[in-house]
Order: structure tokens, then C-alpha cells, then sequence
């Protein structure tokens, strides 16, 4: 019996492993020819039009430039890439419904988009449930870990929190002002923040002032008298800023008008760089500050020569390069290095070949993707100069990993994301080792509407 | 390490290039410049700590020449060519820079800011300069450098400028001056618990008499605890108004904005009756006429600005012509198509300047006369645009006005809204009466729009911000009626800006919404209602 066993054995095993390299030839020819056929299509989710135009038109750009690229050095997996616009118009549900188009009706194997966070969450159930591919350029408030999304901008301990830090250790600041829009982002930070400030730090409630303004606020005499008010009291002040687009020349012109100096009152902002101070009169500003993973004034051969074709493409000599932008380079040179690795475009390897995938960033490190699609970043502070540039102050002496999952919010601090096997969870509870659902993500956002 | 080397080589090469060229001059120049630019040698380093180091030597040297540089470190002018020398750049617009040489002040051409490094600060060593160029300037000629110098000085005097301090005020001439440098003292002298500092800083508004003053009145001697606490409520007191006379200042100013913004829509609305939802794609126009002037006129931001306002209002009143010819003649009384119409512009609008002009935010200049604030005293200043805006608001107030009141067309306006059909059987071309007016409320939206350029953002989006305002402010003041507008503008302003501080600025637009929907509820036709037959219709 057994020798009998041992004889068919080889022989079926054998012809199992005919069948299969025949069929794998079959299948890969039938690949091939498709492949050669159709260009890889990258879907670009980015409001053209609307208020969010401003700060979206150029990423859209970005990632145009980055396919050119691409394509120029003779594409993927011998692939051309197509880009495939749509426009959104900064209209949130319609960011949905553009969202379900590209994956449903273009077929499209990669996005890249979406600016503000409340667009993402419309974005979010649609890519989760068609199965596509998001890569989110901008920094965030956390909270949040998708199987089907890649952040590549900073998460609040990317940013935010390095930051106070600075404030706190390098220039001896004791008092805080928390001003922001009044939607997810700031709310979600500055809680974050308060947390930190108080239970870390040991700052005192009447220390931290907050105060929330609408979208696109322009008349700020107000709040800023306040904010000299509040930083007359003999203590170092600085005020930190998530004041969103439009809203930042009118608050930084009225804080230069009513005379508040850079060397006083400090205002570092988490929303502002090279592209918001194109709108601005940088001279009054010089000495305010902002927190970002990269600066166009970065002094590396690979920022300059980014900056290069960046210039080259628009046809822009003072075309300026951001934070955002070079998140979008990072996010698609992973997936491209992602593509290759897996061999395909295919959503389900693709998720699972690019983590542990790391690139070069433009500051002259790599970013490398984690588990919980979060990536790693140094930190910089910049002082704005006459210029409208940064000039980098401080930066981390190495890249901090995205946390998904803030530790200093309660509900939030017991949650991890881990996309590998077996985990495969986004919001794993550590204490009751369980995979959270929506359960812990619930309690999470109870937390912070309280 | 070699390099280190080679570079302290080549430093040591050009100081005796620099020594050398200068052998002809006398031996002590010589030794002061090498000196000098040791000094200066010494400020270009990475490290920001050393940077304050070397400020501090640069203020010991005793050189007459430390000021200068102390300055154009601040203002960021101080720097240094490929070769090592020092520099400090007069004029950093464009691509070439005039220079001077940091030493001998003598000018040096144009140098391409690319052969320029710029020596670096941040913020506390901005901090460190200021107080330093403070101790300097006490000695100074210059009136008004000495007057800088003594605010900057409330709060910073320690024992070892205390004792100098009491003579320069003895010896000073300028009243002010003076006051300044005995409130220093005075603050000194508290925190060293002198009760007489107390005496002398009674009534004073500035916030670092205050932080002293806090501080002295929780201090352990009883005598100086009670005189500080009693100079403070009388200070809090004289606060107290100053904070009203500032609310009512920014809610006058915020009223200004919105009179502005809706005064146009208050004649095309209030007076035609035309629902025009392009309005606020008007005032961007005026905004961007004032960005394509300064465009053509580099350098003349001021000029530029002041040509703006007849230049915005010929375009926003032709772009308002072409409006009312190409699309609202022809939805005279159908309010609902003339409002999805308009609105459907004003979209146009917007994206046209999007695709032809950018959708990012333009920069539009302040002259120099504009920026900053009029101090009133320490406790209150009143911002330099804001009063500009809120005089140009009061002035094309009075020009309607006048041209409502006092002119043939104005007189024709009011005929053909009060009986349009009268008034053409009195032989007044209603046709070319309509187009006016709303050429009138166009410009004048552009003119709102070349002052807004002052204050917010000019970018595609900017008349988005300001159309419901500006329809709450005509609907609350009254349709049809110029001072209502007026009136309504300036009380929305003060209402809003008194509620901001103790409901926060989100609450504080929700509460006056509500507000004026129960006003209008209860009377429906607005603050001043039209009177007689034609209103009623």
C-alpha cells in the first residue's frame, strides 16, 4: 500500500504541477496581453473648482508631474500610466459619487486625493466598499486607520505634538492659545493638544486659551486684541494655529496691524506654508512659525531637483513647492515601488507588498510605510523670512512613525492599527485584545464629542 | 577636517588681502577693521547660541559701527559673499541686490543674491538684538530712537542699567522720553520693593506696569501690597473704557466692511429690485483691479491702490452693463430666474478668474501709510487700514447720496421705482435709467471690493464671503432705503463685535442671524420701510 502510495506519488504530483505551469503560462500571456494594451489608469481626486481649489489645483499638478515622470522613464511593470482628473468641486458628497466613478465606471488602480478630512470620511465607505486604493497627502487629525487608505501626511504626532514641544523646550513658552477653524481638524488636534499641554506638561487651564472661527473668517480684530490681551500677562505666550486656507492672511495681517511681533507672541501654524504665504506681504510676519515634514528651503540635491521640474512643468519661475506635494511624491513613488514589488497592480497585493516599502523623501531621509499605512516623517520647524520661505529652526533628529491612534485620548489610547496577517484590524484594542469594530472607534468619537 | 582647515586658510588668506589693501590707511583703521571683521566672523555660525555670543562681543567692542550692524542682523540685510566678505544689502527686491560693505559702508554694486548667504536669526536672538540696540540707542542723538529705546526698556532694567538709568532721565530733554525711562525705573524698583516705583507708575496702561504691579501686590510687605492693589483697580477701571472704546471701534470697522459691501446691492436690490447674486463676484473684480494695478505699477503699491478706485469702479460698473444688457433685461419681474441667473454668473464669474487669472490668493500690497496702528495710548491702538476703510465707507456713503439727492439721474432713479410707467409718460428714458443704476450699484461694488483688497484675501472666492452679509444688512436696513443700509451696517458691526469676546465668533453669527429673523418678522419691511404707494406693490 504504502509503496503504491509512494509510486503515484511523484507522477500526480507531477502532472498537478503541469496542469498549473500551463496554466500560469496561459494566464500570464493573456496578462501580458492585456497589460500591453492597457495603460495602468491613477485616478486623481482633487477640487479643481470651489473653495478648495486653492490648495487642491496644485496637487492635482503634482501628481500629473509625477506620472509624466514616471512614464518617461518607461512606466510600470512596462506600463504606461494614464491619469484619469476628476473634479469633486469641493463639494463633499460629490467627492463620494467622483470617487465611486473612478473605481466603478474608470476602473482606475490607485487615487490620489482629498484635502480636507470631512471629504475623506464621505470618500472613505465608498473605497472600502468598492475596494480601491486612497492616498491622502494631508496632514490629519488622526483617529482614523483604513485597510484601503494610505496617510502619507502627518498624523498629530507628526506634527502637532513636536511642535508644542519645541515651544515648550527651545523657547520657554508657558502659556498657550489655541485658535483654530471650526471643523474636525482643529477640534480633534487642539483636544489632543490640551490633553498633552495639561497632562504632560503641567500647564495650568488658564494658560490655554481657545477659541474656534468659521470657515474663511476675515474679520479678526477681535480674537487678536484677545490674544494680546491673554499674552500681556508676563508669561511667554505662543499661539498655535489650525486656522484652515482663506482665513490666514485677514489673522495675519490684522495681528501685524495691531503691532504683535513675531518675538512676543510666536504663532505657529500646522495649515500655513509656502502656497497660503504666496497671498500674504511676508515682511510684518518674519519669525512666526510653522511646523511641517518638509519646506521648499530644504537643502537637499533631491528637494532642488523636485523643485526643478516643479518650476519646469508649470512654466512658473516662482512656482513654490509644499508639504502636501511632497507627500503625494512619497505616496506615489511607494505605490509605484509597491506595483513592482508585487508585480501587478492589484489592489489586494499591492495592500500587502507596500508595507515595509520605504522611499526616499525630499529632506534628504526615507519614508518608509507602517502597518497602520501611516508613514515616517522627520518633523521640521520653520520661521517664515521676508522671502515667504522658512528658514528650519529645529527638526527631530530622526523620522517619527505615524501613530494612527492618539495616546493621549482616552478611548483612543488603548486602540493600534495593524494591516499585516493575521492582525488585519485598523482598531485593535490591546486591552481587551479583541479587533475593535466599530465599538472602539464609537467610544473614540464619544470621547471626543464630549 | 580638512576642510574645516582649508577654510580657516583661506579665512586667514582674506584678512591679510583685507589688511593689505588697506596698508596705505593709518595703522589703527587697520587693526579696527581686522578686529571688525573678526567680530563679524564670529556671527557666521550654525549654531544659534554662538550667534548670541558673538552679538554679545560685537556689543562690547566699543565699535561705532556695532549699531549698524546689529540693525541689518535684525532686519536680516547683513550678509556674506562667496569670498568672505561682509555685506549689507540696501534693496532685496528682484534678482540682483545693491550691497554695501559692512566695514567701510562704502557701496559695492549690484551682487546677484545667489554669491549672498544670509546670516541667519530666529526668534530669541531677535529678542536679544532689540534689547541690545535698546541700550545703545539710550545714548543716542536721534529723538526718536531714544523713544523706541525707552518702551522697549519697561520691563528689562536690571540692577547694572538702574544706576545709569536715574542719570540719563536727569539729563534727558524729550518729555516723553523721560516719562518712559522713569517708568522703567519705576517698574525696576517695584519688583526690588521700592514703595515710591508704585507712586510713580500709578495710572500707567502699559501691560508690563501691570505684570508688575500683579506682582508687587502679592508680595509679603503689606504697605506696598496695598498701594499696588489700590494703583491697580484705578488701572483696571481706565481699562475697562479703553476695552469699550476698542469694541466699538472694531464693531464700526466690521460695520464699514459690510456698509461697503452692501451699499452697491443696496441701489441694483434695494432701489431696481433686481435679486443680482453676482454681486459679490463684483467686489472681487474691484479686489483683482487693485492687484492688476499694482501689477502695473511695481513699487508704487500706494499709487496703484488710489488709481484702483476710479479704475475698479469703471470695470465692475462696465461688467455690471454687460450683466444687466446680456441677461436681466430680459427677466424683468420674474425674481426667481433673475436670482438662479445671476447666480449662475456669478459661478462664470469666478471660474474665470480661476482658469485665466489662478485660483490661488493674489498678494496685494499695503502702502506703508496704511499698515500698522495709531496708538491712542498703551492700551489702545486703532488699526491704519481699518480707519482708511471705514472713512472711504463714510465718503461713497455721502457721494450716493448726493448723487440720489442732488443730481438728474438720481432724480430719474427715484421716479421710475416709484412709477415706472409714469415716468416714461413723462419722457424719461426708463431703459437708459435702468442700466445706469445698476452700472451705479456695480461700481460701487467695485469700489467696495478695491477697499477689501485692504483686508482679506483677494482670490476667486472672495465675493462669496460678503453676498449673504451684504443681503442681510439691505433686507434688515430696509429695502429701498440708502440710510437703513447705513444704519444697519454700523449696528450689525457693533452688535457682532460686542457679542465675539463672550460668545466666540461661530455663536456670535448664529445669535445675530436669529436675531434678524425675528426683526424682520416682526417688521417685515426693515429698520427704515419705504413710505407710500410704490412700496407697497
Amino acid at each position: 500500500m504504502t509503496t503504491l502510495q509512494r509510486k503515484t506519488h511523484p507522477r500526480t504530483v507531477g502532472r498537478f504541477a503541469t496542469a498549473l505551469m500551463a496554466a500560469a503560462v496561459m494566464g500570464a500571456s493573456t496578462q501580458a496581453i492585456a497589460q500591453d494594451d492597457d495603460p495602468i489608469k491613477v485616478g486623481i481626486l482633487h477640487s479643481l473648482s470651489g473653495t478648495m481649489a486653492i490648495s487642491e489645483t496644485v496637487l492635482k499638478d503634482t501628481v500629473e508631474m509625477l506620472i509624466e515622470q514616471q512614464n518617461d522613464a518607461g512606466g510600470l511593470l512596462g506600463r504606461q500610466l494614464e491619469a484619469v482628473v476628476v473634479d469633486p468641486a469641493s463639494n463633499w458628497p460629490l467627492f463620494a459619487e467622483r470617487a465611486r466613478e473612478l473605481l466603478a465606471q474608470e476602473e482606475v488602480d490607485v487615487i490620489f486625493g482629498n484635502w480636507t478630512s470631512v471629504s475623506r470620511k464621505a470618500v472613505l465607505p465608498v473605497v472600502e466598499e468598492l475596494n480601491g486604493l486612497l492616498f491622502y497627502p494631508v496632514q490629519y487629525e488622526g483617529e482614523e486607520s483604513s485597510e484601503n487608505v494610505f496617510y502619507t501626511g502627518a498624523a498629530p504626532n507628526q506634527q502637532a505634538i513636536p511642535a508644542v514641544e519645541y515651544l515648550i523646550n527651545e523657547v520657554g513658552i508657558e502659556r498657550f492659545a489655541l485658535v483654530g477653524t471650526d471643523y474636525v481638524y482643529p477640534r480633534t488636534t487642539n483636544r489632543i493638544l490640551e490633553a498633552f499641554l495639561k497632562d504632560e506638561h503641567g500647564i495650568a487651564d488658564e494658560d490655554i486659551m481657545i477659541n474656534y472661527t468659521p470657515f474663511g473668517h476675515s474679520d479678526w480684530q477681535n480674537i487678536v486684541s484677545e490674544i494680546r490681551r491673554f499674552g500681556e500677562e508676563g508669561k511667554p505666550t505662543a499661539v498655535i494655529s489650525t486656522i484652515n486656507g482663506d482665513a490666514n492672511v485677514p489673522f495675519y495681517t490684522e495681528l501685524s496691524n495691531q503691532g504683535i511681533d513675531a518675538a512676543d507672541i510666536p504663532v505657529i501654524a500646522f495649515s500655513v506654508g509656502e502656497q497660503e504665504l504666496t497671498g500674504i506681504d511676508t515682511g510684518p510676519l518674519v519669525g512666526h512659525l510653522a511646523a511641517w515634514n518638509y519646506f521648499m528651503s530644504v537643502d537637499t540635491d533631491d528637494n532642488y531637483d523636485f523643485i526643478d521640474a516643479w518650476i519646469d512643468y508649470t512654466g512658473d519661475e516662482e512656482a513654490v513647492t509644499n508639504d502636501p506635494m511632497e507627500a503625494h511624491y512619497i505616496g506615489f513613488n511607494m505605490w509605484a515601488e509597491a506595483v513592482r514589488k508585487a508585480g501587478t497592480t492589484d489592489v489586494d497585493a499591492v495592500k500587502d507588498a507596500i508595507i515595509g516599502v520605504a522611499v526616499p523623501n525630499l529632506s534628504g531621509g526615507y519614508a518608509a510605510m507602517m502597518p497602520n499605512h501611516h508613514i515616517t516623517k522627520p518633523v521640521l520647524i520653520g520661521e517664515v523670512q521676508d522671502n515667504g520661505q522658512f528658514d528650519i529652526v529645529w527638526q527631530t533628529p530622526s523620522t517619527v512613525a505615524g501613530d494612527a491612534w492618539s495616546d493621549y485620548l482616552p478611548g483612543s489610547r488603548d486602540l493600534i492599527a495593524d494591516w499585516r496577517k493575521p492582525m488585519e484590524c485598523g482598531n485593535f484594542n490591546v486591552v481587551n485584545g479583541s479587533c475593535g469594530g466599530s465599538t472602539a472607534a464609537e467610544e473614540a468619537e464619544a470621547a471626543l464629542a464630549e | 577636517m580638512r576642510r574645516f582647515f582649508s577654510l580657516g586658510l583661506l579665512c586667514l588668506l582674506l584678512l591679510s588681502v583685507t589688511v593689505t589693501a588697506q596698508a596705505q590707511t593709518s595703522a589703527t583703521v587697520e587693526a579696527d577693521d581686522a578686529a571688525a571683521l573678526e567680530l563679524l566672523n564670529a556671527l557666521d555660525v550654525r549654531s544659534y547660541s554662538a550667534k548670541g555670543e558673538a552679538i554679545n562681543a560685537i556689543l562690547q567692542s566699543d565699535d561705532e559701527r556695532a549699531r549698524d550692524w546689529l540693525q541689518s542682523l535684525l532686519d536680516g540685510r547683513l550678509q556674506r559673499t562667496d569670498d568672505g566678505r561682509f555685506v549689507v544689502v540696501l534693496d532685496n527686491q528682484g534678482r540682483d541686490w545693491p550691497v554695501a560693505d559692512a566695514l567701510t559702508n562704502e557701496p559695492l554694486g549690484e551682487m546677484s543674491r545667489r554669491d549672498l548667504d544670509r546670516i541667519g536669526i530666529n526668534n530669541n536672538l531677535r529678542n536679544q538684538l532689540r534689547s541690545a540696540i535698546a541700550v545703545v540707542d539710550l545714548y543716542s542723538p536721534n529723538v526718536e530712537r531714544r523713544r523706541i529705546s525707552a518702551s522697549r526698556l519697561l520691563g528689562e532694567v536690571d540692577e547694572e542699567l538702574a544706576e545709569p538709568l536715574s542719570q540719563l532721565i536727569a539729563e534727558e530733554e524729550d518729555a516723553e522720553v523721560a516719562r518712559r525711562l522713569t517708568q522703567a525705573l519705576a517698574i525696576y524698583q517695584v519688583e526690588s520693593g521700592e514703595l515710591e516705583g508704585v507712586e510713580t507708575l500709578r495710572g500707567s496702561l502699559h501691560p508690563r506696569v501691570r505684570v508688575a504691579l500683579s506682582r508687587a501686590a502679592n508680595s509679603d510687605d503689606s504697605i506696598i501690597a496695598d498701594a499696588a492693589n489700590e494703583a491697580l483697580s484705578s488701572i483696571e477701571q481706565n481699562l475697562k473704557i479703553n476695552r469699550g472704546l476698542e469694541t466699538l471701534y472694531f464693531g464700526l470697522s466690521l460695520g464699514s466692511v459690510l456698509v461697503l459691501a452692501a451699499i452697491g446691492l443696496a441701489i441694483t436690490f434695494g432701489v431696481m429690485g433686481v435679486i443680482n447674486m453676482a454681486h459679490g463676484e463684483l467686489i472681487m473684480l474691484g479686489a483683482y483691479t487693485t492687484w492688476m494695478m499694482q501689477q502695473l505699477l511695481p513699487g508704487q503699491p500706494g499709487l496703484a491702490l488710489i488709481l484702483s478706485i476710479p479704475a475698479g469702479f469703471m470695470v465692475a460698473a462696465l461688467v455690471g452693463i454687460a450683466i444687466e444688457r446680456g441677461v436681466i433685461q430680459f427677466l424683468k419681474g420674474r425674481p426667481l430666474e433673475t436670482l438662479l441667473a445671476t447666480f449662475g454668473i456669478s459661478l462664470i464669474l469666478q471660474q474665470l478668474v480661476r482658469t485665466v487669472i489662478s485660483p490661488l490668493n493674489r498678494t496685494v500690497i499695503t502702502p506703508e501709510w496704511m499698515s500698522g496702528s495709531l496708538v491712542i495710548n498703551d492700551a489702545l491702538s486703532l488699526t491704519l487700514n481699518r480707519m482708511f476703510v471705514l472713512g472711504f465707507a463714510l465718503v461713497v456713503f455721502a457721494a450716493l447720496m448726493l448723487i440720489m439727492r442732488r443730481t438728474r439721474l438720481g432724480l430719474e432713479v427715484r421716479a421710475v421705482t416709484q412709477n415706472r410707467a409714469m415716468a416714461r409718460s413723462m419722457g424719461i428714458r426708463a431703459t437708459r435709467v435702468d442700466i445706469m443704476t445698476f452700472a451705479l450699484g456695480s461700481g460701487v461694488a467695485g469700489l467696495a471690493g478695491v477697499a477689501l483688497s485692504q483686508l482679506t484675501n483677494v482670490g476667486p472666492n472672495l465675493g462669496q464671503n460678503y453676498i449673504i452679509d451684504s443681503f442681510m444688512v439691505v433686507v434688515f436696513g430696509g429695502v429701498g432705503n440708502l440710510w437703513g443700509t447705513l444704519v444697519a451696517g454700523l449696528s450689525l458691526g457693533i452688535i457682532n463685535q460686542v457679542l465675539e469676546p463672550w460668545a466666540g465668533a461661530v455663536l456670535a453669527k448664529i445669535i445675530v442671524l436669529v436675531f434678524i429673523i425675528l426683526f424682520i418678522q416682526k417688521r417685515p419691511r426693515g429698520l427704515f420701510p419705504q413710505k407710500g404707494r410704490a412700496a407697497e406693490g
